[in-house]
């Protein structure tokens, strides 16, 4: 039953259309369609306004939930877009890409006995209809500090800490690598599940408070962190460098032409249009994929081989479908598009014709034994299950390295053992002075909505270290 | 956006850019990189650094028109900008007094070849530098690499300039009259490389080539670079592009390289196309 603005329900949440599978399996058009006025109104009327609103705690960058949900029940929709900008640079992102299940919306006490505010799709909606009007309201801006600091990275560690310096006074430059800014939002993130056109307009909106942005600018090659600070007149550097280098099988064949990791399945489609007909990057669009992997990252891969035409496209995951690190919802989008799951399989050898194409993967079958460091059940090979599954693309997507451009050019900058630099959560502060991080390159990789939060406490700190 | 301030065309095929490029002239070093993009929805292209001064603010790049996106930079013209241009990328050639250096171009690896061997020549290194090519007109840079080089061979499979036969051949006789050398850098077409340092790795001479693979990022992003190295995976972008020539896996790599000939021939016919507005 869709509740109606006058008879909220407490209990059903208003569900958001969507592009039927068989349809948006073809397409790379965005699969949610969007709440209508009506739905929006309707779905905010189901928060309680509780007096001590839990779902705010549940948020990395401490967007008012009860506030901007009571302006859209009241249909003041761009007044709730404006309220979230308040701590969110990015609405209409985080409203699409944020795991809100396991944030603001596990908190929300409507889910202890139906299902909670769907707060992300909320989000969604206001930033959409603000971004439709066109017009976008200006938040309050401090007087201009002359204060330089230079942002490391377009991705949401960064747009996110460049928002919040901007307002705050200070002369921010984005310092991007690729010759179009944000980040894995470009590159990773499909068109189906974030459309380019709504990052490149939260882009635009930092662009018209201030920020300027570097392209085709590499930190640590085309520049030093050092240099920057001490010939450009950067007062401070902030380093959201993203997560880096794909990790990789170390099995057989692993070489073999059609093997991709994910990064560049992704960044070819993407970034470089390779989906679009006559895109000048090519991509090899097999007829039966394979993606190796079970977190977002691999349904995106997955799901992005079937929009280009495959015929089966496979995910191949070691653990079973509980221990996978995607979102519910991917994985429920995935299946509902047809993609094969073939859980507790290992691969052990890509298999390649004489001239070095792929044409098959040999798997071993799993079990689960004891739980492992991570906490989960830890994988075992199954003796003699060795089999051999065809295919002609195979996509890695089992994670990533830091990129050591950045700690390799700066010396004295202080690293984890994994590579990572060492960096303080809380507030974003490295070893060195006047240098802060945060993101990927920080945490290792994790989600939009974490890099944010993080950018939004290193902002903090600059702005207690440097503003005086 | 960066301005082409000269434009030359070193043969029917190559050309080479003097290009407005004030941060890169001064970061860069012999060995490294750009990537450079010359449409909005080109693809981007990794070329070596072939020349820079960093007191004018510019870099050389040289490349040969093999394919659509060559094919669009090369009729830029002086005045007109590259949309996009990165760099520099990978790590900087390790230079020292080695002593006495063989430096090998084949084609337009010469270009790449030439801030080397500069380098290795204001190292206080002796130079034998080989030239090779098809044919005459594809000789690069026998100027500038004979004021650099104590002896300079040319090479050409034809015959049609210097000596006739492959880069190999002169590097055989070289061995064989007794030559020796301490340091060998080879640059050029992938067999080409493969073929010429088996023979230097031989006769025991340590060499490096520079590997020019197929890159989207050249930041380390996306591993489509990846050469097997002593058994190990490397990224060219950020742990090459030189590369201890005995290690490399060459029939990998080749085939890599190979992956997108059937893309690569469909989109040449298509532009040709729409340039000359005749089917292919």
């Amino acid at each position: 039953m869709t509740p109606t603005p006058q008879t909220p329900s407490r209990a059903g949440r208003t569900p958001m259309k969507e592009q039927d599978p068989k349809v948006r399996a073809g397409n790379f058009d965005e699969v949610p369609l969007g709440y209508s006025a009506d739905e929006a109104a309707a779905e905010a009327k189901r928060c309680l306004r509780c007096k001590k609103p839990l779902c705010m705690e549940g948020c990395p960058v401490s967007v008012k939930i009860p506030e901007f949900v009571g302006l859209v029940a009241d249909g003041k929709f761009s007044e709730a877009a404006l309220k979230i900008k308040e701590t969110n640079s990015l609405p209409a992102i985080c409203g699409r890409v944020c795991p809100q299940e396991t944030q603001c919306e596990m908190k929300c006490i409507l889910g202890k006995k139906g299902s909670p505010v769907a707060i992300g799709n909320l989000e969604r909606f206001a930033a959409d209809w603000e971004m439709a009007r066109g017009s976008f309201a200006m938040p309050p801006l401090k007087p201009r500090n002359g204060k330089k600091v230079g942002v490391v990275g377009s991705g949401p560690a960064g747009l996110t800490t460049a928002g919040e310096l901007v307002k705050e006074g200070f002369d921010v430059t984005i310092f991007e690598a690729f010759h179009e800014a944000g980040g894995v939002l470009v590159y990773g993130i499909p068109e189906f599940r974030l459309p380019k056109e709504i990052v490149k307009k939260e882009i635009s909106y930092l662009e018209k408070l201030g920020v300027k942005l570097e392209r085709n600018f590499i930190v640590g090659r085309t520049a030093t962190v050092d240099g920057l600070l001490s010939e450009e007149g950067f007062s401070a550097i902030f380093i959201g460098a993203g997560a880096g280098l794909p990790a990789f099988l170390h099995i057989p064949g692993e070489n073999s032409v059609g093997v991709y990791s994910a990064n560049e399945y992704l960044t070819r489609s993407n970034l470089m249009k390779a989906y679009k007909e006559g895109a000048d990057t090519p991509i090899i669009r097999g007829r039966h994929v394979i993606t190796v992997g079970g977190g977002n990252v691999a349904m995106d891969a997955a799901r992005t081989a079937l929009r280009l035409g495959a015929e089966t496209s496979s995910i191949v995951y070691r653990r079973t479908e509980a221990e996978m690190p995607a979102r519910a919802a991917e994985i429920h989008h995935a299946k509902q598009e047809g993609i094969l799951f073939n859980l507790l399989t290992n691969p052990v050898e890509v298999l390649a014709d004489d001239k070095g194409f792929v044409t098959g993967m040999r798997c071993l079958r799993m079990e689960l034994g004891a739980p492992d460091e991570s906490g989960r059940r830890r994988p075992v090979a199954v003796k003699g299950s060795e089999f051999d599954m065809h295919c002609d693309v195979v996509i890695v997507a089992i994670g990533n390295s830091p990129n050591p451009l950045i700690r390799e050019t700066t010396p004295d900058i202080a690293v984890t053992r994994h590579g990572t630099i060492a960096a303080s959560e809380a507030d974003g502060r490295t070893s060195k002075k006047s240098v802060y991080a945060g993101g990927d390159i920080v945490t290792g990789a994790a989600t939009v909505i974490q890099a944010m939060g993080a950018g939004r406490n290193a902002a903090k700190s600059i702005v207690e270290d440097i503003a005086k | 956006m960066q301005r082409i301030i000269k434009k030359e065309q070193l043969s029917e095929l190559v050309y080479r850019y003097r290009v407005e490029a004030p941060r890169i002239a001064k970061m860069r070093k012999a060995g490294q990189f750009v990537i450079v993009r010359a449409t909005t929805e080109g693809e981007r292209i990794p070329l070596t650094i072939a020349n820079a001064n960093a007191d004018e603010g510019w870099i050389e790049i040289i490349f040969q028109v093999a394919g659509k996106s060559t094919t669009i930079l090369s009729i830029l013209v002086e005045g007109d900008n590259i949309i996009d241009l990165a760099g520099p990328l990978g790590r900087p050639t390790h230079i020292e007094n080695f002593g006495k250096c063989l430096c090998i171009g084949g084609g337009v690896g010469a270009a790449p070849l030439y801030p080397i061997v500069s380098a290795l020549a204001a190292a206080g290194n002796e130079i034998t530098t080989i030239l090779a090519a098809r044919t005459a007109n594809l000789i690069l840079l026998e100027k500038e690499m004979g004021a650099l080089a104590k002896r300079l061979i040319v090479s050409t499979d034809d015959g049609s300039k210097g000596v006739q036969g492959f880069a190999v051949d002169s590097v055989k006789k070289l061995l064989a009259a007794g030559k020796n050398f301490d340091f060998s850098v080879i640059i050029g077409p992938a067999m080409m490389m493969k073929v010429t340092s088996a023979a230097t790795v031989a006769a025991g001479i340590k060499t490096m080539v520079s590997l020019n693979p197929i890159m989207i990022d050249g930041t380390g992003m996306c591993g489509g670079c990846r050469v097997t190295v002593g058994k190990e995976t490397k990224f060219a972008c950020v742990d090459g592009p030189e590369f201890d020539a005995a290690k490399i896996d060459w029939d990998e790599m080749m085939r890599r390289l190979n992956g997108y000939r059937a893309f690569e021939r469909t989109a040449v016919e298509k532009h040709n196309c729409i340039v000359t507005g005749r089917p292919a």
